[in-house]
């Protein structure tokens, strides 16, 4: 079981208050993603969850418990950092079973557990290492491995593949990913990635300021954004946002329309404007047209084997039905 | 500085300090151990060869063996006090609380006292067996004072050595533990480790290296402790204070005997490499990592 409530819980550090009260249900099984701008109190609420930090309101409730005031081993949470914070002086065996030995298990079976975890992680050939000696990767799989063997009621990663380098992130993502589909426990996971978001998620909590600003599963936030912020901030590259009389001209006061909903032609459409620059990824092309007179720069995604390329004039024209209206307040209309 | 060529330039250019610590170490001691072997008085020259009459005349005199011990326990013991002492007040000190600033410069201060004005202190203020701190307290409590300096010389020694060397202990292992990542500590504690788990199985290990620096500069400033028995014991009652260095000005030095003195500075030598021998095995291992 692992299923975690949050029932207005805030915190505040001194005077600054980082999370004002928030509500949050998280189901059983379910794989959870708090993603927002660097800042906005990811981790802090994901600390308050495990109990790292205290909250300064409101209750925690896992698996209908009050774990308000519980400490962070009582709550049967594990966690992954992003430092991986593995123990330095002790081999890749002793840290995973170091939860199993403070929980005083029998050694054959945290041996058993050991082993399980190593072959699921690929971590057999390494066990006898220390930390020191293991590539960044490694090291995240030792940090999950000591999470996995506790058998927790819910995993806590924050930000766990922001220092690998690009390759291996997409990798670990999909074992993650493949770990829950496996295990099927509760996992929270806290990013500023948007595209980890949207690949990993059952549901994607987007945060700004410490505010929840929409909850829900990622198509639903690619397809109705509540606000300017959700829009912006869910998919890549982002929607454009234009204001002023193009926006009017909807009835709103902006509008957003994502760069794979704006069709090009070279000869007519709505817009008409010159590529800046051109990226040609070959599955597709992004275009950067400037001179439109409606935004400074609007993102365009074409098909990868278009001919086109900077300086080329180039029409466009919005899929008017995936237009995104919003209105003075920021929300949606 | 991976090239050959480049191995040959540094050694080059590294040649002439090299060459110049080498004779600065190697001309003391090499006179030092010419000086050993002769019969030469200050006040009675010229010296004259004796041998190793020097060496068999200080190594049979009834105060080596216990001057040795003393030495030993004073080096043990003010290691014990000041590494065990040295841990609890770093970890105190490395907590936040209020005029945290000025508390860790009171605890460092001891460390700017010289030995002589801080033994002084000792000896007169808090272990004088009528005028001290320590004797008002037993009264105090209606207890007879006790003359500490002649009933307990060894201890009262390390007491005010230990005093003297504790801020450096803090101090270095108090930068260890700030240096200590809170995320693994933050990781123990879900993984359900108490704070004296923690404190065992993390706290202790990243301060190995620290203790070992701590132990090892400590011991070589140790092993020539001088001044506090100098001034307070004189070495006695007997020979219950005296240690090597003060058992080495005892013998020579107070008798103007240079050739004595030279022999002793040898011995004392000799000890602190067999000392450095047995610590290195030890702890050295801490070291490189
Ligand atoms: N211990 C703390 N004391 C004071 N302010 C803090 C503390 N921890 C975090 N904050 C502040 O809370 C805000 C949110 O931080 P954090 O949760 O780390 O953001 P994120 O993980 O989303 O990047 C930041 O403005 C940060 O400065
Ligand atoms: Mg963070």
């Amino acid at each position: 079981m692992g299923n975690i409530t949050l029932e207005n819980v805030a915190k505040r550090f001194g005077e600054v208050e980082v999370i004002p009260p928030l509500d949050l249900n998280i189901e059983d099984g379910e794989f959870v993603v708090f993603v927002g701008p660097s800042g906005c109190g990811k981790s802090t609420l994901l600390r308050l969850i495990a109990g790292l930090e205290d909250v300064s309101g409101g209750r925690i409730l896992i698996d209908g418990q009050d774990a308000t005031e519980a400490s962070p081993a009582k709550r049967g949470l594990a966690m992954v950092f992003q430092s991986y914070a593995l123990y330095p002086h002790m081999s890749v065996r002793k840290n995973i079973a170091f939860p199993m030995k403070m929980a005083g298990m029998p050694e054959d079976e945290q041996k058993r557990r050991i082993d399980a975890a190593a072959t699921a992680l690929n971590l057999t050939d390494y066990l006898d290492r220390r930390p020191g000696q293991l590539s960044g990767g490694q090291r995240q799989r030792v940090a999950i491995g000591r999470a996995i063997v506790r058998e927790p009621s819910a995993f806590l990663f924050d930000e766990p593949l922001s220092n690998l380098d690009a390759a291996l992130r997409v990798g670990m993502r999909l074992e993650i990913s493949e770990l829950h589909n496996r295990l099927k426990t509760t996992m929270i996971y806290v990013t500023h990635d948007q595209v980890e978001a949207m690949t990993m998620a059952d549901k994607i909590v987007v945060l700004q300021a410490g505010r929840i600003e929409q909850v829900g599963s990622p198509m639903e936030l690619y397809r109705n954004p509540r606000n300017v912020f959700v829009a912006g901030f869910i998919g890549s590259p982002k929607m454009n946002l234009l204001t002023g009389p193009t926006a009017a001209e909807f009835g709103a006061e902006t509008i957003g329309i994502r760069p794979e909903h704006i069709g090009v032609s070279t000869e007519s459409g709505k817009w008409k404007g010159r590529i800046g620059v051109s990226e040609h990824l070959g599955s597709d092309t992004f275009f950067y047209v400037e001179g439109t007179g409606i935004a400074d720069a609007i993102t365009v995604r074409a098909d990868g084997e278009i001919d086109l390329y900077h300086g080329d004039d180039i029409w466009l024209t919005p899929q008017e039905d995936k237009l995104h209206r919003f209105g003075k307040d920021g929300n949606r209309i | 500085m991976a090239t050959q060529r480049a191995h040959k330039a540094a050694r080059l250019m590294i040649s002439p300090s090299v060459i110049l610590l080498l004779a600065w170490m190697i001309i003391p001691l090499g006179t030092t151990i010419y000086f050993s072997f002769l019969r030469y008085n200050i006040l009675t020259p010229p010296p004259s060869w004796t041998g190793v009459e020097n060496y068999t005349y200080f190594l049979t005199d009834p105060a080596f063996i216990p001057a040795l011990v003393n030495t030993l326990v004073l080096v043990l013991g003010v290691l014990i006090i000041t590494t065990v002492g040295g841990i609890l007040l770093a970890l105190l000190l490395n907590m936040d609380f209020w005029g945290q600033g000025i508390v860790r410069i009171l605890v460092i201060s001891p460390f700017f006292v010289m030995p002589t004005v801080s033994a002084l202190v000792w000896k007169n203020m808090f272990m004088h067996p009528v005028n001290g701190l320590f004797a008002h307290l037993f009264r105090a409590v209606g207890l007879q004072p006790v003359d500490f300096l002649s009933t307990m010389p060894l201890l009262s020694i390390i007491i005010m050595v230990a005093w003297a060397w504790l801020p450096f202990a803090t101090l270095i292992l108090l930068t260890a533990l700030q240096s200590l990542d809170s995320e693994q500590m933050e990781a123990a504690e879900m993984d359900g480790a108490g704070w004296l788990s923690r404190f065992i199985y993390l706290t202790l290990p990243h301060l190995t290296r620290s203790i070992t620096v701590v132990v090892l500069i400590q011991t070589i400033f140790l092993l020539a402790v001088f001044a506090e028995i100098y001034v307070t014991t004189a070495g006695g009652p007997g020979y219950a204070s005296t240690n090597i260095p003060f058992f080495i000005y005892n013998l020579s030095l107070k008798q103007f005997d240079a050739g004595m003195g030279a022999a002793g500075g040898v011995i004392a030598v000799i000890i602190a490499n067999i000392v450095a021998f047995f610590l290195m095995r030890a702890v050295g291992k801490n070291l490189e990592l």
